[in-house]
């Protein structure tokens, strides 16, 4: 099979994968889009193992290692948004602003928005 | 493409005109596949693109058998299909996530978005279609990605990262509760079992209830 | 002991009185007044004891060098001739008589131990420059008076008359010593020495290239310290100094070290005859004009600042016509006299509690209630009158002959054109002297009004030093025969033409100011119901000494002086000029437009280009950066996703740069 094939595959589901990173609103929707990019990446480790018929298989272990690493990160990733959901009422990345310049926190409640903020860094 | 490299693809190897089945078989599921992740990445509906995700996820497992790593498939099938899907949906619902479509889904980056994801691609196509032009995978002989070959090497060769990556996915799991434990205000003791400081604190000063206008629209 | 050692003490003791009281002033108050006073009186005693054993025969010389200074060398020398002794003992009277008096005047003043100090060290100053008989050591000398009459005029810096004046006196007086040092070197460089004796032996045998040049650079520094014309404007506005200091510098120290300097380096002037005329007609103008000035000044010291100008003119006319032992001796006898009228306005100032003419016009009874000041005030005024036989008649009538000497022709150097112009102007001088200084008296004693505020008996060493002084400016005078022996040994007795002449403008002056008074008191008294205001203008100005009577007197608006005509015999001798001469003839607004407005306006102009565009460059080095900091400060919008977006767009433009070149190399 021509190598190419997967390459080009891989490439254009990992520019899929960007371009849901860069224009989603939710974050959930955000972390699918990683992971779109992560399984471009293995199929690249995949086909690239296979061609080179490498003995170790270095390729296809780092994959599952990837896979792992992978569902862990979903894990906390998800974790966390549901934090954010609970202290905001939102998880809509464009509105997690606390970095801003000149952003004040609010003064009412200084607890949560350190809180919060901590939390909106975390998660940027 | 020259006519000089053409030649030289001609009497190297099969061309890009002349596909063998695998490769029919491979680019009609690769579609499939990049179709679907485009619907996830635009479709309005939250809940929907999580099961496009699925079907995407599925065609890479495809491919996976495919190029003879059927071990890797099926891991991909068990685990992205059966549980971070499962996740993801989880997450939707407990974030509230509407069930019909929702206009408000793109954020206003989108066309920035689009033009860096379209740079990008056409760059790395070109990049790897420039680089692996005559290139061929053989995938006749012994099957290299079978259970057999990938436990071997697994826990011959790769069993000290591999215990690594259990201590890791343990403190991911450990990381998970902690972080979404529910700490009940009602709780008299703050310092319950489970409860770090910044999970106290910000359970300590959770609303009751979504404040949409807490931070508006910039 | 040599006479020379006994020279070296004579500055050395006021000296050391002054160290230490700047050292002990506030830690031992009880030390403060004996040793302000002894160490005065014991330099005064040994200035008389030096002058004895010189006995005005042959200069004694001596020198030391201390320290080898480069080719034109610097001694430590003394020249003790019959000017040096007699001014010595001038000084050392004087200041003696001060310091003496302070006691009793600055008695309440809490600052009084800094001040004997500073006294002290005025007096040291001045004896040094008297007996020096080298230029650098005399320009300590000089120099040290100059910021002690900074310090002594400013004494009440309270108040801002003081504080300005002060500042005028010390900026007018550098303005002269500037040229003055530049004059010094220049004389130096050409005589080859500093020392006073080889610098007139070199221009006895012509040794001098520019004397022009020289005589008119350090005509420039005196002019400054003896307030002549136009850099006289300090002397009336330093009398915001306490009056014992006023009586110092104007009597014997300040003022007399510009004319005993001319009066030493005489030959110097002499070589060229372009400044003597200058001399001259610098004299002139100051005697006239001052003359004019003191007629219409109200405050009692401003009328006797300006009548020391007057009189230092006189002492510059006689040196102008070549006669150094005229100007010494109006120098000595003005010292007295006028020593003892600023004390006694003083004693006035305290008892009448203003020093306002006007309102002291309106007091009655003043002269009975300060007999002890009253006499020896009216022996001085005679004297300052130059009325025969006081002492200012004898020493007057000495410049007078010396410029009708000049103005016949017989001189050997100096021209005749400057004789006429000195004799005319002493002349014209000598009326008006005698108009002012009748007015002074009448105005000051001969008032009418409420009675004067009774403070009881001034202190003893107040009205004691005033007797002491008094004796002196009668019966000086009869010193002139064989005073003339310890000078150049020319005759320094009036003759008939002169003293007729000079007499007899007095007179004029003298009787004409009676007679405007008397029109005036008349018109006052018939015209105005004067009692009404009179009354309370002598209340209030009673009140006003008896709260603040050292204040009073330092004051130069008077809240005392009411309003009202009050019966001056000025006004009406001087008509129109009145107005300008009370101004001083507007000299100081005339040097505010020449120096103070174009200095103001190139601050201004510095200032203006310091803050608009020399802080521009600053601002803008801030400006710039700030913009460029806003610009990227809008880009920080806390959007995860487009800072996302940026550092992929830019992985993907560094990806295909890469790739590029790296085809281009391959091509290649």
């Amino acid at each position: 099979m021509h190598l190419a094939y997967p390459a080009v595959l891989a490439a254009l589901l990992f520019c899929t994968g960007l371009y849901g990173v860069l224009a989603r609103r939710n974050a959930i929707l955000v972390l699918m889009s990683v992971e779109l990019m992560l399984n471009a990446v293995n199929l690249n480790l995949v086909a690239f193992d296979v061609w080179l018929r490498d003995t170790l298989h270095a390729g296809q272990a780092l994959t599952l290692f990837t896979i792992a690493i992978a569902a862990a990160e979903i894990g906390i990733g998800l974790a966390i948004v549901l934090m954010v959901y609970r202290n905001r009422g939102t998880s809509d990345i464009d509105r997690l602003r606390d970095t801003a310049e000149g952003h004040e926190p609010p003064p009412a409640a200084p607890d949560s928005s350190t809180a919060a903020n901590q939390q909106s860094e975390v998660t940027a | 493409m020259s006519p000089a490299v053409l030649t030289l693809a001609a009497t190297t190897g099969p061309g890009f005109l002349s596909p063998t089945g695998v490769e029919i078989a491979f680019a009609l599921v690769g579609l499939a596949t990049l179709g679907a992740a485009a619907i996830t990445v635009t479709t309005k509906q939250l809940v929907h693109a999580a099961l496009w995700l699925v079907v995407a996820l599925g065609g890479i497992a495809v491919e996976y058998l495919l190029l003879t790593a059927e071990f890797i498939a099926w891991v991909q099938v068990l685990i992205y299909l059966g549980s971070v899907v499962v996740l993801l949906l989880f997450g939707l619902m407990l974030t509230k996530a509407p069930i019909g479509p929702s206009p408000d889904a793109d954020s206003g980056n989108r066309p920035i978005a689009l033009g860096v994801a379209v740079v990008a691609a056409a760059a790395l196509v070109w990049v790897v279609v420039d680089a692996f032009r005559t290139t061929w995978i053989d995938l006749d002989g012994p099957v290299q990605g079978s259970t057999k070959v990938s436990g071997e090497i697994l826990f011959r060769h790769w069993v000290l990262p591999f215990e690594a990556l259990s201590v890791l996915l343990l403190a991911a799991l450990i990381g998970a509760i902690v972080l979404s434990h529910r700490t009940d205000p009602a709780d008299p003791d703050p310092a319950a079992p489970g409860a770090t400081g910044l999970n106290a604190r910000a359970t300590a000063a959770r609303p009751t209830a979504p404040r949409p206008t807490d931070k508006g629209p910039r | 002991m040599s006479t020379t050692t006994l020279a070296v003490l004579v500055p050395l003791l006021p000296f050391l009185s002054a160290v230490a009281g700047l050292l002990l002033g506030r830690r031992a108050p009880g030390f403060v007044r004996p040793l302000a006073v002894l160490p005065t009186l014991g330099a005064a005693v040994l200035a008389v004891l030096v002058a004895v054993r010189h006995g005005g025969g042959k200069a004694i010389d001596t020198a030391t060098e201390l320290t080898p200074t480069g080719s034109v060398p610097i001694e430590l020398s003394l020249h003790l001739d019959g000017f040096a002794v007699l001014v010595a003992v001038l000084v050392g009277v004087v200041a003696t008589c001060v310091q003496i008096y302070s006691t009793a005047y600055l008695r309440d003043d809490p600052r009084y131990p800094s001040y004997a100090a500073l006294v002290s060290l005025f007096t040291s100053a001045m004896l040094l420059v008297v007996y020096s008989g080298d230029l650098m050591v005399l320009l300590v000398g000089w120099e040290v008076m100059g910021i002690c009459s900074y310090f002594l005029v400013g004494h009440y810096w309270e108040t801002e008359a003081a504080r300005s004046a002060s500042l005028k006196a010390f900026l007018v007086t550098k303005l002269g010593d500037v040229p003055f040092l530049i004059g010094l070197f220049a004389l130096a460089a050409d005589a080859g020495s500093f020392r006073i004796t080889k610098v007139l032996g070199a221009v006895a045998s012509g040794g001098l290239s520019h004397p022009t040049l020289i005589a008119l650079l350090l005509l420039a520094g005196v002019a400054g310290k003896s307030a002549q014309f136009p850099l006289h404007t300090w002397l009336p506005d330093a009398m915001a100094g306490p009056t014992p200091v006023s009586a110092l510098i104007h009597a014997a120290t300040m003022v007399a070290a510009g004319v005993y300097f001319i009066a030493r380096l005489l030959p110097v002037f002499a070589a060229s005859r372009a400044a003597l005329v200058v001399m001259a007609v610098m004299a002139a103008v100051t005697m006239v004009g001052s003359a004019l000035a003191a007629l219409a000044q109200d405050d009692i010291k401003r009328v006797l600042a300006y009548s020391t100008v007057g009189q230092l003119g006189y002492m510059t006319g006689a040196l102008a016509v070549g006669d150094r032992g005229a100007a010494v001796f109006h120098l000595l006898s003005h010292g007295v006299f006028k020593a003892l009228l600023f004390l006694g306005a003083g004693v006035i100032i305290h008892a009448a509690g203003t020093n306002s003419l006007a309102a002291m016009s309106r007091m009655d009874g003043l002269a009975k209630r300060i007999p002890d000041a009253f006499w020896p005030m009216t022996i001085a005024l005679l004297a300052l009158a130059a009325i025969p036989p006081f002492a200012g008649f004898f020493s007057k009538e000495a410049v007078l002959v010396a410029a009708e000497h000049t103005a016949g022709g017989h001189s050997d150097f100096a021209p005749s054109a400057a004789g006429w112009v000195v004799l005319v102007s002493g002349v014209l001088t000598a009326l008006l002297t005698a108009a002012y200084a009748t007015r002074l008296w009448l105005m000051a004693f001969r008032g009418r009004g409420a009675a004067a505020p009774d403070h009881g008996r001034e202190p003893v060493a107040m009205t004691g030093v005033l007797w002491l002084l008094a004796i002196p400016s009668i019966g000086f005078g009869l010193a002139a025969g064989p005073i003339a022996d310890w000078f150049d040994g020319r005759p320094l007795t009036p003759t008939v033409t002169t003293s007729l002449l000079g007499t007899g403008a007095a007179l004029i002056g003298a009787l004409l100011t009676y007679g405007l008074w008397q029109r005036a008191t008349a018109r006052a008294a018939a015209g105005v119901p004067s009692a009404a205001s009179a009354v309370p203008a002598a209340a209030t100005a009673a009140e006003s000494a008896a709260e603040t009577p050292e204040v009073a007197e330092v004051t130069h608006d008077h809240p005392a002086v009411p309003a009202g005509p009050a019966p001056d015999p000025g006004k009406a001798l001087l008509g129109p000029l009145h107005r300008h001469a009370a101004d001083g003839f507007h000299l100081d607004a005339v040097y505010d437009r020449l120096f103070v407005r174009p200095v103001r306006g190139a601050a201004s102009l510095v200032r203006f280009l310091d803050r608009e565009v020399v802080d521009t460059y600053v601002t803008g080095a801030g400006t710039g950066p700030r913009l460029l900091g806003l610009l990227v400060r809008r880009a920080q919008t806390g959007n995860v996703q487009s800072y996302l977006s940026a550092l992929l767009a830019g992985a993907v433009v560094l990806a295909i740069a890469t790739a590029v070149i790296a085809n281009v190399n391959a091509g290649s």
